[in-house]
């Protein structure tokens, strides 16, 4: 029998179709970007995190994607943006039209965040954020769904929820300093760093704290990268006040704990240090940022649930240091990503969307559960509060970073405290005290 | 607060100071304008830090060595990159941005981003009617004017400070009396970048090592001896005062607005600039020359 040229010619074709992407099909990884600054130490969390969940799901021989396994492979994507916006839109163009990534991890300043979820979105990728706070990134999921929808929060809880719980920690130290010092109305001096993601806290901050029963003694805003804040440190002390609210995330963090230790100032400080929740933060300001208090996520010995100590244990002994909550990348591969590429079957972005926001999950830093707006519809974002994620306050205690809150937390009327296992009293600087107690 | 502000304002200016003398000797003596000059101070202070924590070295000791080594450093990129360009200010510009540029890499490699530091000299603070200082801010502030009155002394009762303050004179007479100019020139460059060195050294104690550290002095730097006047010595000692009380000034007043007191301070250099485009002692460095 004669076969015809055409029917010949497109067998031809079918079979070096086939011959060029067979192999290609079988040995298909799920490509995972990981995106952030990461000659910096937020970068380094992000790429730890996303290494550790890898080698987990490798070592298990990889995902189930419908009838096959696939195994993970992490695409480290430098952003620099500290430093250049650019270097981190570049970036992320590159994870997405080079190495073709599947799914993205990662970003920290909000202002690159933003401008890095416009090219994932216009690339239809999920895009999982690990660091930026800035509720704008979850508002656009609900202003816009069809666009945004493959944008989600993975880690810290917005803005909003960072304020609110640093509401509580000053609640939580000013009861102890009125107890114990017997301050009848607590000033507290509102000191932040010029940066995005803050002025939405400056602003709760001066409107909420009368409200507390305390006093705003001043605002201050420093420059993230300030070498130098005695002006703004004796500023403060002239104006009376005997908490300083900190908003920090960059260098400064440092500047002004070391500079606030070595004057002695007599404020406690509390609310967020990003570089005082690193284990570096002792040596870097010379032990003169003992008793500085901070919002955390995680602690060595601190347990917010029964997946908490695996995680912290593992990664101390792997890395050598405590993770940050740029290191909840872990988090996002190993209880988000992966469960629900096996759940969907499929790589594909819209079926994963619609698992993954209607999901609840347990995490090593709580449960995590995305949120919706008053109208209903999904922002992306999580949820906070008692059962969902709070976050820890810990504070620097002689050179140990201790969990110092939720302790006896009573969220609300009628619910019970809430106490983390690990978790240790706050402890007020002897300075301060032989200041104010009279 | 008046104290506050008048105290602030001299520790500043007087590390400023240090700074920007260095940049207008080099440029004054040879035309060179080095934008590399902080990343300098930037390297002191990684060698500081380098030698206190990893060689477990005497902090005196390591500001000693960080001080040689980074001056030895200066000297040769000089040999290498701006001595062969040297007539062509252009190039020496976009030369040392490389070199600075370089050099931050360079850390950014050995060191990562993390913030480092280096521990204070002395510890504690002081009490001035209710203002603290630590002890280490005073050591800094006096060192940097004894620095300063080294640099005076070296310019204006020693041979070679002769023959600098000729070269910067003019370079041509200066070469047909005798003078090896580009010997001045480099010896020039090693004061210039040794001052940049010794910046860093009485700084580091102070603040936060990280390899961006030279670019916000940088800026200031620039505005000070645009401010005081291209070249001119007693320009830019007056313009660091004149920035770190500016500073102050802000923090002071506008706690607001803290984060802009370098926009306040390029403010004033621009505002200077259009009032008396020569800076403020444009006209007595003409006479120096």
């Amino acid at each position: 029998m004669k076969i015809p040229k055409f029917v010949l010619s497109i067998l031809l074709v079918a079979c070096l179709v086939m011959a060029i992407s067979l192999p290609a099909y079988a040995a298909k990884v799920i490509k995972i970007g990981v995106i952030g600054p990461m000659k910096f130490v937020q970068g380094k969390g992000h790429w730890n995190g996303a290494t550790m969940a890898a080698e987990e799901i490798n070592a298990k021989g990889g995902i189930w994607v419908g009838k096959k396994k696939m195994k993970i492979e992490l695409i480290k994507l430098d952003s620099n943006e500290f430093l250049s916006m650019t270097d981190a839109t570049n970036a992320m163009e590159l994870a997405i039209t080079r190495h073709k990534v599947d799914f993205l991890v990662g970003g920290f300043r909000t202002e690159a965040v933003l401008a890095m979820q416009d090219i994932a979105m216009d690339y239809k990728k999920i895009f999982i954020g690990c660091g930026a706070a800035h509720p704008e990134l979850c508002i656009r999921v609900a202003k816009d769904y069809k666009r945004y929808k493959y944008f989600f929060r993975g880690t810290p809880f917005n803005s909003r929820y960072l304020v609110k719980t640093c509401f509580i920690h000053m609640a939580t130290v000013g009861g102890i300093m009125k107890k114990m010092l017997g301050i009848p109305k607590v000033k507290v001096a509102i000191v932040a760093e010029k940066a995005m993601w803050v002025d939405p806290m400056v602003a709760a901050a001066k409107g909420f704290i009368p409200k507390m029963g305390m006093e705003v003694a001043g605002i201050w805003r420093p420059s993230a990268v300030a070498t130098d804040v005695t002006a703004e440190l004796s500023a403060i002390q002239r104006s009376g006040a005997h908490m300083i609210f900190t908003t920090f995330s960059s260098s400064v963090g440092i500047t002004f704990a070391r500079q606030a230790g070595e004057l002695k100032i007599p404020a406690v400080q509390v609310g967020i240090n990003v570089e005082a929740q690193k284990d570096g933060f002792w040596e870097a300001t010379q032990e003169m940022g003992n008793y500085v208090m901070t919002m955390n996520t995680y602690a060595r010995g601190v347990e917010a649930n029964e997946l908490t100590p695996r995680f912290v244990n593992t990664y101390i002994k792997k890395f050598g240091e405590t993770p940050t909550y740029t290191a909840d990348t872990y988090t996002q591969i190993i209880y988000n990503l992966a469960p629900v590429i096996e759940e969907a079957g499929t790589l594909d972005a819209d079926k994963i969307v619609a698992i993954m926001e209607n999901r609840e999950y347990a995490t090593p830093g709580g449960k995590i559960k995305y949120m919706k707006d008053a109208q209903g519809r999904h922002l992306h974002d999580l949820t906070w509060g008692p059962g969902y994620l709070t976050s820890l306050g810990v504070q620097w205690q002689d050179g140990k970073l201790v969990g110092v809150w939720p302790n006896h937390w009573k969220p609300a009327k009628g619910v019970p405290e809430i106490t983390y296992k690990g978790i240790v009293p706050y402890k007020i600087a002897p300075w301060i005290i032989k200041e104010y107690k009279k | 607060m008046i104290l506050d502000i008048i105290i602030s304002g001299l520790i500043n200016g007087s590390v400023y100071a240090l700074l920007a003398i260095g940049f207008s000797l080099i440029y004054g003596a040879a035309r060179i304008v080095n934008l590399a000059h902080t990343a300098f101070y930037m390297v002191a202070s990684y060698c500081i830090y380098f030698a206190t924590h990893k060689m477990g070295v005497h902090p005196v000791l390591a500001m000693l060595a960080a001080i040689i080594l980074v001056t030895l450093i200066g000297l040769v990129c000089y040999r290498l990159f701006i001595d062969p360009i040297r007539e062509h200010e252009a190039a020496v510009l976009i030369a040392t941005i490389a070199v600075a540029m370089a050099m931050q890499e360079i850390m950014l490699i050995i060191f990562t981003g993390d913030y480092l530091s280096v521990p204070s000299l002395v510890k504690g603070y002081l009490g001035i009617i209710g203002v603290k200082i630590a002890y280490q801010q005073l050591l800094t502030f006096g060192v940097a004017l004894l620095i300063l009155a080294g640099v005076w002394t070296l310019l204006k009762k020693t041979r070679v400070g002769l023959a600098i303050r000729a070269t910067a004179q003019d370079r041509e007479v200066a070469n047909l009396m005798g003078m090896n100019e580009s010997r001045v020139a480099m010896i020039t460059m090693g004061i210039s970048v040794g001052l940049a060195a010794f910046a860093g050294a009485v700084v580091v104690p102070l603040t936060v090592v990280n390899p961006h550290m030279w670019m916000h002095p940088l800026i200031f730097m620039l505005a000070i001896v645009v401010l005081g006047g291209l070249g001119s010595l007693k320009g830019s000692f007056a313009g660091a005062y004149i920035l770190g009380f500016a500073e102050s000034l802000v923090v002071f007043l506008l706690p607001m607005g803290a984060f802009l007191k370098g926009s306040v301070a390029l403010s004033i250099m621009i505002l200077v600039l259009l009032i008396r485009p020569e800076g403020l002692f444009g006209v007595a460095f003409e006479e120096e020359r």
